[in-house]
């Protein structure tokens, strides 16, 4: 395997781009999972499916989007959807997550219509909705770490601001912390996230990368910085073993990553139960 | 001469054509902890909204510090514990500590990361109510009351002049209500901090407040605890709705 690494561009792009994104998705996910917006990244990413067929569709009438990444429009969708919810809560003030199912009916809309418009894309749109081993290319792997670094820089600079408003949000508003402009790069940051995923991931898969970690990790955690190393650890463990598992049975590595995201999830919760019914245990014997 | 901290001029607030306030007017000085009660829904809670910024008035004019609420940036120098914080989501992972030192991310600014001395007086704040031996545990595995401690830590960490709490006990057993009464007696006269407390219990916090504010849509008394110990139990039951007997010497208790 890792002699094959070593000799494959494109074996060498997958893994370099999982290993990013396994920080980077469940980094971000902590704050969507805290927030309880867990479905935004669904609707997000949906609407990038939208992008993504939009391109291909474009690309098979067009001969300048031919020479054009999908991945740029896809991206370029999710950050207007982003925008486009943040409008819609602003207009529907006392139901506010109304605007998460309207966008993502959008997108599934929008992308059925391009789909159906085509004569079909083969395999490109299945390794951009499962994600693929083989697809990455030197040009995505340039983004993935672009993104990257735009994501770590926001949450480094602004992980305290995100704390206190997810924490309490009217809190925050009392102290003075300017929420809308910290939600909205939330928003936009979140979209490119989506959008650096879902070539490892696809586009169907990439909510679980950010959310089925935190999902674990939030069962062990007793502070916030915890949440985020045990985060980040299981979202790692989850793409290299996902990867692997993909290259060796040749299938798309966006099951087998999530598969393993939930398996993780699942020992996690196993061993809670196990630790629970141990002290209990014990504390029945310390009555006795 | 007491500086004023808190001027209400003539301020009313409607919300979709119903009158929730009409003319309330109301200084509070720098040092000085009021109690301001009424019954439900006599926009109490309303008020202090609108002291934070949160609602506009329909009319009227609010300053803080001297300075009109519109223009007013210098935020930290208010703390606040409001009475949702008793239902805030407890499978939150953070600590003790790290909510207490999130009180102080308006003063430290964007961009910038909290210093080892922020880390200090995030402790000296847990120290203050009492909690600094539970720094390192998870918020959500901590009492009710020791709960309403930690976000009282959060309000004074930086340092404030004043400190606003929309019924700070709901959800706190009897038990814990008058040593955590206490404490903000502590924190008012150590301290040298205002305090303006919504109430239900009237009882408990009249004695402990120098200023009572009596609010039901208009403000029916405002003063110091002295007069409003002298009123009588008739007009106090006329205006709160319903009557109401004291049952200390100088308070009183609604009777449900």
């Amino acid at each position: 395997m890792i002699s094959a690494i070593l000799s494959y561009e494109f074996l060498q792009n997958a893994f370099l781009s999982g290993l990013i994104i396994g920080v980077i998705a469940p980094l971000l996910g902590l704050f969507i999972v805290v927030r309880r917006l867990a479905l935004i990244a669904d609707a997000l990413s949906h609407v990038a499916l939208a992008g993504i067929a939009g391109s291909l569709y474009l690309s098979q009438q067009f001969l300048f989007f031919a020479t054009v990444n999908p991945v740029y429009l896809g991206i370029a969708s999710a950050v207007g959807g982003s925008l486009l919810i943040e409008k819609l809560r602003g207009a529907y003030r006392h139901y506010e997550e109304l605007a998460i199912p309207i966008i993502l009916s959008a997108g599934i809309g929008l992308g059925a219509i391009f789909i159906s418009l085509s004569k079909g894309f083969g395999s490109d749109l299945i390794g951009y909705l499962f994600g693929s081993v083989s697809a990455v290319s030197r040009q995505d792997l340039t983004i993935v770490i672009v993104i990257a670094i735009i994501v770590i820089c926001y949450i480094y600079f602004f992980n305290k601001e995100l704390f206190a408003l997810s924490f309490d949000p009217e809190y925050a508003k009392v102290s003075g912390i300017n929420s809308r402009y910290i939600q909205m790069g939330f928003m936009i940051i979140t979209a490119l996230v989506i959008g650096a995923s879902m070539r490892i991931v696809g586009i169907l898969l990439v909510s679980s990368l950010m959310t089925i970690p935190v999902a674990a990790a939030i069962q062990l955690a007793k502070s916030f910085k915890g949440a985020m190393i045990y985060s980040i650890l299981f979202g790692e463990s989850a793409v290299i073993i996902g990867l692997v598992a993909a290259f060796y049975m040749d299938i798309a590595p966006g099951g087998t990553i999530v598969i393993t995201s939930i398996l993780i999830l699942l020992a996690v919760l196993g061993w809670k139960k196990v630790q629970g019914n141990r002290s209990s245990f014990a504390g029945k014997g310390e009555l006795v | 001469m007491t500086k004023t901290i808190i001027q209400l001029d003539d301020v009313s607030f409607s919300y979709d054509h119903s009158i929730v306030l009409e003319h309330i007017s109301l200084q509070v000085g720098e040092g000085e902890f009021w109690a301001l009660i009424g019954p439900n829904g006599s926009g109490k809670s309303t008020l202090l909204t609108i002291i934070l910024g949160l609602l506009k008035p329909s009319s009227g004019s609010v300053k803080l510090f001297g300075e009109n609420l519109e223009s007013f940036k210098d935020r930290e120098r208010i703390g606040f514990v409001s009475q949702k914080s008793n239902s805030f989501n407890s499978g939150f992972p953070a600590t003790v500590f790290e909510v207490v030192r999130s009180g102080l991310t308006s003063k430290v600014g964007l961009l910038k990361r909290y210093s080892k001395k922020d880390e200090q007086k995030a402790l000296e704040s847990l120290r203050i109510v009492g909690m600094d031996s539970f720094a390192t545990q998870s918020i959500g595995q901590l009492s009710g009351g020791q709960q309403q401690r930690v976000f009282i830590a959060r309000a004074l960490v930086g340092e404030p002049d004043l400190l606003i709490m929309d019924e700070p006990t709901v959800g706190i057993d009897q038990q814990n209500v008058a040593s955590f009464y206490s404490m903000l007696n502590k924190l008012n006269r150590e301290h040298g901090i205002a305090i303006v407390l919504v109430t239900h219990e009237i009882d408990l916090v009249t004695d402990l407040a120098t200023h009572v504010a009596c609010l039901n849509r208009t403000m029916h008394f405002h003063g110091v605890q002295s007069d409003y110990n002298k009123m009588d139990e008739v007009d106090i039951s006329k205006w709160y709705g319903h009557p109401v007997r004291r049952v200390h010497q100088h308070a009183p208790e609604v009777q449900e």
